[in-house]
């Protein structure tokens, strides 16, 4: 499976044209700065709130007379409620984005160090080309739903040694895990929270493979893991970014 | 395999009040359904909104339960693999220490499904009996690496069929750690611990059934 994300997604939510604009670059505005990410998550929440309606619809099928009838008491809420459920998936879209890029961009600094050779120097190339397939795959969807991706952020990683380097690496993996589970409540679509959840498993190996090159827990929230919201993993990043 | 219950039918969970409403602040698609259906039926006539009332109805609980007794069910397996199989033979090392381990963790996963299910008004299937061609470290290995990458690809494929948002966030939680134990197996094993690459590939009830349904004895 090259990129489940890259296949035909059939959309519940409206035509690309009818959803606002997606600044480039949002989620990185957001990490950077505290106030808009406060005023962000709110909006999220409200977006949340919102898509009752845009389901009701979705759910009602065909029956568009219905559908009305029974979106109605959601309709005081929120005036454009389907147009919010495609906006909260590019928005997690393109947080994921944001942070792939961030991963992308921390193990090409690794790779450009030459800090692994052999087997551990294989793992690190193999984690890398993963994540910028994630990348790929990333902005492929956002696209798809008439999003704009997020610009690659100019990043920062300290790159000492072999040691500290993979312990670097064994929190970056941890974190995006949690990340992605952090999202797969809040996600509308079927085809984008299958995409995730591909992604999602596969940051969980690599932060598996990482706790045993760095004799850590390979499940350090023991049986269960533990997810993280935006504003938690966002403050996590800050200081990767340049 | 999973069993029906009789929390499956609609009608069952319009007779018990308490069913009907189950999470009814919002933690279910179906439940933001039915409130909808039933504030427009006040509207509008409760003969209007029925057929969306059923709908609703139907996608809760009988589906989640069914896909979590198929999880317990494949729960119950890993647990049996590390703690029964595991013990028996003559594990040595990192093996013995992640049949520990692993073991211990499938069975708080066998614990959590289960309440899950009779939370949701399901009944937890029974634990079959398996058997496991395993008579080696590295056969045991070579089929704790089968059954953690099977378990990823079953929670993953079959998590967008889930209505509840708290089954959901169950499901992930519990599949991120099948994975982070497939990647441990494979490595031991010499093998690449991203077997499909970038992609976790969901695998359907069929594809499981296939390589697990061979160790169940009933």
């Amino acid at each position: 499976m090259s990129s489940p994300l890259t296949g035909d997604a059939k959309m519940a939510g409206p035509s690309p044209e009818d959803s606002a604009p997606q600044p480039a670059g949002i989620v990185e505005r957001l990490v950077r700065d505290d106030l808009d990410r406060k005023r962000f998550l709110r909006m999220a929440g409200g977006a949340g709130a919102a898509s009752f309606g845009a389901f009701v619809m979705a759910a009602c099928g065909s029956s568009k007379k219905a559908a009305t009838t029974a979106a109605a008491p959601a309709a005081t809420s929120s005036s454009s409620s389907s147009a919010s459920a495609t906006n909260g998936d590019v928005a997690i879209l393109n947080y994921a984005l944001t942070l792939e890029y961030l991963e992308t961009a921390f193990y090409e600094r690794v790779l450009a160090a030459n800090l692994f050779s052999g087997k551990v120097g294989a793992l690190i190339s193999d984690f890398h080309r993963q994540e910028a397939s994630h990348v790929t795959a990333l902005k492929a969807a956002v696209m798809k739903l008439g999003g704009t991706p997020a610009a690659k952020p100019a990043a920062k990683f300290p790159i000492e040694n072999a040691t500290q380097v993979a312990g670097l690496a064994y929190t970056v993996e941890n974190l995006g895990a949690s990340a992605y589970l952090g999202q797969a409540g809040a996600i509308q679509s079927a085809e984008v929270l299958a995409s995730a959840l591909a992604i999602h498993s596969v940051e969980a190996r690599h932060a598996a493979t990482l706790g045993t090159l760095v004799k850590k827990s390979i499940t350090p929230d023991g049986a269960f893991a533990k997810p993280a919201d935006m504003s938690t993993v966002l403050a996590a990043v800050k200081p990767f970014l340049a | 395999m999973p069993t029906n219950t009789a929390t499956d039918s609609p009608e069952e969970h319009v007779r018990n009040p308490a069913l009907a409403g189950f999470e009814v602040h919002g933690m279910t698609r179906s439940s933001f359904i039915l409130r909808g259906a039933l504030a427009a039926g006040a509207f509008y006539g409760t003969a209007a909104v029925t057929p969306f009332v059923s709908q609703a109805l139907a996608q809760t609980g009988g589906g989640d339960v069914e896909i979590l007794n198929f999880a317990l069910t494949l729960e119950y397996l890993e647990t049996d693999f590390y703690t029964v199989k595991g013990k028996s033979l003559a594990l040595s090392g990192q093996a013995k220490a992640y049949a520990r381990q692993f073991g211990a963790e499938e069975a708080d996963h066998v614990a959590a499904l289960t309440t899950v299910i009779k939370q949701l008004g399901g009944k937890p299937v029974a634990k079959p009996r398996f058997v496991f061609p395993a008579s080696s470290e590295s056969s045991f290995l070579a089929l704790a690496s089968v059954l953690e990458n099977t378990g990823v690809g079953a929670y993953n494929g079959a998590a967008t069929a889930l209505a509840s948002k708290q089954v959901l966030a169950a499901a992930g939680s519990i599949v991120q750690i099948e994975a982070r134990h497939a990647a441990a197996i494979d490595l031991l094993l010499g093998k690449s611990p991203t077997p499909s690459g970038g992609f976790d590939a969901p695998l359907t009830k069929a594809q499981v059934l296939a390589k697990a349904g061979p160790l169940i004895k009933g």
